[in-house]
């Protein structure tokens, strides 16, 4: 029987031949991650129940993100028992503040996402290990409570929806304004439990970081993960960065695999994009709300938080002036510092922006960044839901380090390309 | 006898049922007091024990915090009847052994202040003030099998 990516893993995960979708599975977990907000949660229902293990200490990759360096008393007390518990079961890979950094820009970089393989986190955007052939989800404590007791977990084999990008992308316009486009025609709710399955020629031609940017946005549409296929280019960002284990299984969809529906791009004709409050799929092209006055700028996430995302604001900033509170948050250590040592804190500096701390901080409205009552920002993050950066009454505008960068310049939404195409 | 709170939403977001901002405790209790605090600043004044929550299609969207669930459960209401579920939200439903309803129909029969009776073993919820029965579908066995035993992790132990 003909099978997409996605069921070929899982069928492998659960020890069978085949699966197909709707059928339940009982799979094995082959990297569990864990977060500072919803691990703490886990690790005290399992001592309670009595269940006080870890099926594998070398599957388990620990990194405080979400509050660090701890924000408040209350996210030292979380810091403080995901510390404890990581150091008792000796976690081999725990990385602690000052190597701690953004989950999902983290664990791709330190080699620990490979193709073929199941990969879980409490956290939503898990799905962004897609872009490496592989199945990545999010679930919550509960479930990783039972997955670190287990190593097993239940899913439901989700149908797959191909999402299939033709053409080439205009200067200026970047993988952000391609997701934001695409939850803008499906909706928050448009690939609901499903695999979303990115394909086609515009995808042959992005970086490994540009794909991250798609498949962490799956979740804004509804799907239980994104996927996308093994290339040449996956195989690059591979050697460079798996350390301890290096052998894959790389699988494939076949020709005449099963798709639930199918929905086609024509990237050529997408603009820099803007998704306007309080929806993901608020998404419109940049000329039909330039103009808006904005009054942060946040430049920063598992979304768009990685180097080339920062090269792309700067080169955007280079001897240029801020015009309103510009925060950049490089999402880990290493791209902290590769950002330093490229020059790039010098770019920003002089701009008049803050460099903050790898952390995930104000993308959730935790700190470093929070809006005040009817404060509206310009972000790089992925969701702009009511009250997501802080105040209820403030707004999120979601977009790409480009038109992040041109609209903190301006202090109100701008179109990159004007920037773009004259240097 | 449960009464409806009907919230005429789709795509409620765990952001609007439990801000990021008191995502520094998982003590339910606390959850609680701030239980849909960005959609309705009244409802935990006037949410009674065993009460229940109706809504549109996507409930639950957003972030995988199962905090969202504790804070509802925490704050009193019995169950969520909506239109359709986020899906991780509905497996933290489940995993909590936290009973919830899928009911395509459910802002049509269903007004505010309703008051409901519902029987979850054979899928009907009595609505008293309109004298209409509505069917729904109940849970697929595997997750009414979690919730009977309490949540996932008594029924991992069970097995
Ligand atoms: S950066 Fe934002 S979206 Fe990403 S994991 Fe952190 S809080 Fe979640």
């Amino acid at each position: 029987m003909a099978m997409t990516i996605t069921e070929k893993i899982l069928a492998k995960a659960a020890g069978k031949g085949k699966v197909a979708p709707g059928e339940l599975i009982d799979a094995n977990i082959d990297i569990c991650l864990c977060v500072d907000v919803t691990t703490p949660p886990a690790i005290t229902m399992l001592a309670e129940k009595g269940i006080d293990k870890v099926f594998d200490a070398e599957k388990i990759v620990v990194t405080p993100d979400h509050f660090q360096p701890a924000k408040d008393i209350k996210s030292a007390e979380l810091h403080k028992r995901l510390d404890e518990w990581a150091r008792r079961h000796k976690i081999k890979y725990y990385y602690k503040i000052g190597r701690a950094g953004v989950c999902h820009a983290l664990l791709p970089e330190q080699g620990h996402i490979r193709p073929g393989e199941v990969i879980i986190g409490p956290d939503s955007h898990t799905c962004t290990y897609g872009a490496f052939a592989a199945f990545g989800t999010g679930i919550g404590s509960t479930d990783l409570a039972a997955a670190l007791a287990t190593g097993k977990l239940w899913f439901k084999v989700p149908a797959s929806e191909k999402i299939v990008f033709n053409g080439s992308l205009c200067p200026g316009v970047y993988s952000k304004d391609v997701i934001l486009a695409v939850i803008a025609r499906i909706g928050v709710d448009g690939a609901l439990y499903k695999a979303m399955e990115f394909v086609g020629p515009a995808l042959a031609e992005m970086s490994m970081q540009a794909r991250m940017t798609i498949t962490n946005m799956a979740i804004e549409a509804g799907a239980k993960n994104g996927i996308m296929a093994f290339d040449e280019v996956t195989k690059q960002y591979l050697d460079e960065h798996l350390k301890d284990k290096t052998d894959y299984t790389v699988f494939e969809s076949d020709d005449d695999a099963e798709y639930e529906a199918a929905e086609h791009f024509d990237c050529s004709a997408i603009e820099p994009m803007v998704a306007l409050p309080h929806l993901p799929s608020g998404g419109v092209p940049i000329t039909d709300c330039a103009g808006k006055a904005m009054d942060q700028a946040y430049i920063g996430s598992c979304t768009n938080g990685r180097i080339e995302d920062l090269r792309i604001a700067a080169k955007i900033l280079k001897a240029k002036k801020v015009a309103i509170r510009t925060i950049v948050v490089p999402a880990t250590p290493t791209i902290w510092k590769q950002a330093m040592d490229e020059g790039l804190f010098d770019i920003f500096y002089d701009a008049g922006c803050v460099i903050a701390a790898p952390t995930c901080g104000a993308c959730l409205g935790g700190f470093m960044g929070v809006l005040a009552e009817g404060e509206k920002c310009i972000s790089t993050t992925n969701r702009n839901f009511v009250g997501r950066m802080g105040h209820p009454k403030s707004e999120v505008y979601l977009a790409s380090p480009a038109t992040a960068a041109a609209t903190a310049i301006e202090g109100k939404l701008t179109d990159p390309r004007k920037y773009i195409l004259k240097s | 006898m449960a009464k409806a709170h009907v919230y005429k939403r789709d795509h409620i977001n765990t952001d609007e049922i439990i801000p990021a901002r008191y995502l520094n405790t998982d003590d339910e209790a606390e959850l609680a007091k701030h239980c849909l605090e960005d959609l309705d600043v009244h409802f935990v004044k006037k949410v009674q024990p065993g009460d229940i929550i109706v809504a549109g299609s996507d409930f639950g969207c957003g972030s995988s915090r199962e905090h969202a669930v504790w804070a509802i459960r925490g704050a009193g209401v019995k169950t969520v009847i909506a239109k359709s579920f986020a899906r991780i939200f509905y497996r933290n439903a489940i995993n909590n052994g936290f009973n919830i309803i899928e009911l395509p129909e459910a802002l049509k029969k269903i007004n505010n202040a309703d008051e409901l009776q519902i029987d979850y073993q054979n899928g009907l919820i009595k609505n008293k003030t309109t004298g209409i029965d509505i069917k729904f579908a109940p849970l697929p066995d595997f997750a009414l099998e979690i919730i009977n035993d309490g949540g996932l992790l008594e029924h991992i132990k069970k097995k």
